[in-house]
This record gives C-alpha cells, sequence and structure tokens, in this order.
C-alpha cells in the first residue's frame, strides 16, 4: 500500500449549507487520485469513518462531511488545533482519460467533484440536492448547474457524455441506465477501508465484492 | 506470538500490516465457495462492533490453487482457518493442507446454522486426518467454555483459540429495525475483552493447552492480561479496523513494559515462564 495513517491537525472546520468542510494539515500524506478516500477517526467512535477527497489546498486534505450519525457528527464538531488519525488514500478512484466528461452529484455524493473538477480542467457539471439549503454546497463547484428535488439531476444528463458520477444509490442506478459506461463512485458501509473486514460488500458482475478493494468507483455496465 | 483474528485482515491486500505479525491466519476455508451474507454486513455499537459477513470465502478447491501459493510468497508463518458444516467437511480440508504452521478449526461462527457435529467429534476426525498443529477456536458462548476445552482437548487439539465473537443484536435508532441485513451479528472489539479473559483463564486452568487469546485487544496492557490469564499467543481483531499499524504499535510499547524494571515487567517474565514451561 501506497497509503499511510498519519495524526493531522485541523487547520479548520467551515459550515457549508448543511454540511461541513473539514479542512486538515496534510502532513506526509497524499492527496492520491480523485474518487480516492480516507478512512478518519471519529472522536469517541470505535470504527473510522470512509470519506473521499474534496479538495486538496497546498499543505491540507478537505473532506466534505453530511453530520448522519455520532461519527460525522463528531468529526464536524471538530476544532482548529485538534488531532485525528487518518489513513489513505485508499480504494480506486476515478480514471481521467475521458474526452467528454460530465461530472455528476447527488447531495453529499458532490464530495469528490471539487477534487476530480480541478484533475479534469473544471469540465461542466451538474448536481441535485434534496432543499435549497443542501444546494449550498454547490458553491465548492462553480458553474454547476442544479437540480432541486422534485428535479431529478439525471434530467440535466445530455447525451454522448463520459459521465463521472458520485451519490446515493438510486441516483447511480438510475445513471447507470441512462449512461453505460459511466464510471460511478459508490457507497458502503466500511469498518477497516484496506480489504480486511469484508464489511462493504457489493455486487460487482453478479458477485459479491469488496467496494474498498475493487472500487469505489466502478464502470456501469 | 503477535497474530492477527481470522477474517479481520486480507495479506495479499494488505502485506505491510500481515508483516508486523508473527504469522498471519487466514479467513475461514470451507469446503464449497460462499458469497456470504447480504450487505449491510457490519454496525458500529458502543465500545463493539457486530458483523456479519457468513463465512465469505474462495472455496477449497481455490483456495488451494489460488489463494495459498500467493500466500506463500510472503514468506510469513500461515496459520488456516477451517470451516464446514459436518465434520468430514473439517478432516478433508485438513488432509489437503500440508506445510503450514497450524490449523485454527472454527468451531463457533456466530453468523451460519452450526455445524451438526459437536466439537470433539471434529477435532476428532481432523486430528486423524492430519499430523499438522490442531487449534480449536471457541466460542464463549457456552455455558462452560471449560468443558468444551477439555473435550477438545481429549480429541487430540494441540491449542485453543479464545474467544470468537458473541451474537448480538444492533437496531437502527430511527426504525427500530436490525442494522443487519441477516439481523444479528458476531459482536467484537473493547466489549469483549473481560469474556474473553474468563474464557481464556477458565480454558488454560482445564486444560494447560497453548491458547491464543483474543477479544477486544487494543493496547500492549491487554496483551499482558490475557498473558496473565494463560495465553501464550495473542490476536489482534477489530483493533486491525481502526488502527493498521496497531500491531508495530502494541510491539513497542511491549518492548518498553518488559525493558522497565518495574513490577509488570517482572509479572510479565513469570507469566512468560509459566506459559512456555
Amino acid at each position: 500500500m501506497s497509503s499511510r495513517r498519519e495524526l493531522l491537525r485541523v487547520a479548520g472546520a467551515e459550515p457549508i449549507g448543511l454540511y461541513t468542510l473539514l479542512r486538515l494539515e496534510r502532513a506526509e500524506l497524499d492527496p492520491g487520485a480523485p474518487g480516492q478516500f480516507f478512512m478518519l477517526e471519529a472522536p469517541g467512535r470505535l470504527l473510522p469513518r470512509a470519506l473521499s477527497l474534496c479538495l486538496a489546498p497546498p499543505g491540507e486534505l478537505a473532506f466534505l462531511i453530511d453530520p448522519i450519525g455520532p461519527g460525522t457528527e463528531a468529526l464536524c464538531e471538530l476544532e482548529l488545533g485538534d488531532e485525528i488519525h487518518v489513513f489513505g488514500p485508499l480504494g480506486r478512484g476515478f480514471r481521467l482519460d475521458v474526452a467528454r466528461p460530465l461530472l455528476v452529484g447527488g447531495g453529499i455524493g458532490m464530495a469528490p467533484l471539487p477534487f476530480l473538477a480541478e484533475a479534469l480542467r473544471f469540465p461542466p457539471a451538474v448536481l441535485g440536492f434534496r432543499t435549497v439549503e443542501h444546494a449550498e454546497a454547490a458553491a465548492l463547484l462553480p458553474g454547476a448547474e442544479l437540480a432541486i428535488d422534485p428535479t431529478f439531476v439525471t434530467e440535466l444528463i445530455p447525451p454522448g457524455q463520459d459521465v463521472l458520477a458520485c451519490g446515493p444509490e438510486p441516483m447511480l442506478q438510475a445513471v447507470a441506465v441512462q449512461c453505460p459506461g459511466a464510471q460511478l463512485a459508490w457507497e458502503a458501509p466500511m469498518a477497516c477501508g484496506y480489504g480486511g473486514c469484508y464489511g462493504c460488500a457489493v455486487e460487482i458482475g453478479g458477485e459479491l465484492k469488496r467496494l474498498c478493494v475493487e472500487g469505489p468507483v466502478l464502470v456501469a455496465a | 506470538m503477535l497474530l492477527n483474528a481470522s477474517g479481520c485482515l486480507d495479506a495479499l491486500v494488505a502485506p505491510d500490516v500481515a508483516r508486523q505479525l508473527d504469522g498471519f491466519v487466514t479467513k475461514t476455508i470451507t469446503p464449497l465457495p460462499r458469497e456470504g451474507n447480504a450487505p449491510p454486513r457490519i454496525a458500529e455499537t458502543a465500545y463493539g462492533m457486530l458483523n456479519a459477513i457468513g463465512l465469505a470465502n474462495p472455496g477449497r478447491e481455490r483456495f488451494l490453487s489460488d489463494t495459498l501459493p500467493r500466500l506463500r510468497e510472503l514468506d510469513l508463518p500461515l496459520w488456516i482457518s477451517v470451516g464446514g458444516f459436518c465434520a468430514a467437511d473439517y478432516a478433508d480440508t485438513c488432509a489437503r493442507l500440508h506445510d503450514v504452521e497450524a490449523i485454527e478449526l472454527n468451531l463457533s461462527c456466530p453468523n451460519v446454522d452450526e455445524a451438526a457435529d459437536s466439537a470433539a467429534e471434529i477435532v476428532a476426525a481432523c486430528r486423524a486426518a492430519t499430523p499438522l498443529r490442531l487449534f480449536g477456536k471457541l466460542s464463549a458462548a457456552h455455558p462452560d467454555v471449560a468443558e468444551v476445552a477439555r473435550a477438545v482437548a481429549a480429541a487430540g487439539a494441540d491449542g485453543l483459540s479464545l474467544i470468537n465473537t458473541l451474537r448480538g443484536l444492533a437496531l437502527d435508532p430511527g426504525t427500530l429495525q436490525p442494522v443487519l441485513a441477516r439481523g444479528v451479528g458476531g459482536l467484537s472489539g473493547p466489549s469483549l475483552k473481560p469474556v474473553a479473559l474468563a474464557a481464556v483463564h477458565a480454558c488454560h486452568a482445564a486444560t494447560g493447552l497453548p491458547i491464543v487469546g483474543m477479544g477486544g485487544i487494543t493496547t500492549a496492557q491487554d496483551v499482558v492480561e490475557f498473558l496473565a490469564c494463560g495465553a501464550q499467543h495473542v490476536a489482534l481483531g477489530t483493533v486491525l479496523f481502526a488502527d493498521p499499524d496497531a500491531p508495530l504499535r502494541i510491539r513497542e510499547a511491549l518492548a518498553v513494559v518488559q525493558a522497565d524494571d518495574g513490577p509488570l515487567a517482572e509479572r510479565l517474565r513469570e507469566v512468560r515462564a509459566n506459559a512456555l514451561a
């Protein structure tokens, strides 16, 4: 593994709409490729939380976090100067050799797209959110076209694009049907993030496989 | 000796973590391939976690032809965890294994239906099938784990692995439905340690067999406590999920304890001397 585990210092934690952008001093950790993820120690919890990298400002790693449970809530409450262990980068990210990239995000699934947008020199992007408050996070991806519920983000995808997407499972399933060959970043509960726990099994090609090893980015069949 | 608990590490994906150990214990191998249970398969609980993986593994034939040769390239002592649904399942796999450090018989997975044969029957069948060292992995859910340990010892086991996870249930606080698709799962992590220490202590007193102690080990102090209860070796499980550097960290802390002249170091030397006697 080129990944490593380090104790990182919090450089800032700013609310962006209903989410929090947690910035950590990078130390020796490599940001990896867009779509790869890190395991972040969640204060007071037994298991770390898997989060894809949102941005890699100089000397920092930034993660967009939706406080949906005790672990992510603890991460959002971190303050300047706090320290947590971070392990990564892990998994397989997006392939960047695409001709007509279109980024597609749904809700907190937009997290890996700002870093991906930088790598692809800011291609067009479409984002879907449940509410206007959630959609404030779109500020991290300037120029993105927005769809707010009940409009689906899939309605904004023109044909003939190389889609790179991350979002909730129903959205990814819809994108997979609409855009065969799309690169989709999936999510699954993970205890370890490096192949040990077998917790993140998902069906890939008719077999249950570990998302942390085979993914999280998979190509839609 | 510092090992991993079966099913908590894939040495082929993370060889750097496996190399921090004195030996690698495989995920349990069954005669036929198993996909395992439907997701979600893991849930965090207070001071522990539940898993219901369901013995996902490539099956005996693919393990022997593909996985085992690749594991041998790591040049680590290999412990093969063997499972099944009757004594013959276990014995047939044991008979096919050669040139490995030991075999751990998984007699206690909480996530599949229990084998029809008793632990002692399974051990006896395996004893007849292989000269390799056999460690029986027992559950502390049995009302008298020492009694099972005595039966397993009488059937020819060379050692014991204590303990496996304990069956537990976690509910989603919002829906009050089980978090795991299977419903129940195996509890692991720090909440297991007192149960594991009691089992190690009782089985050590009952059999005197070498014991691999495991259950919630997170620190060097935990290791010392397992050794004090009669374990000769220890295995790391859930801690590896949170900290892949745990074996190194624990080993360094143990070296500090041993180098110290304090009462803990003296007790550790006593314990070690007794365990190895």
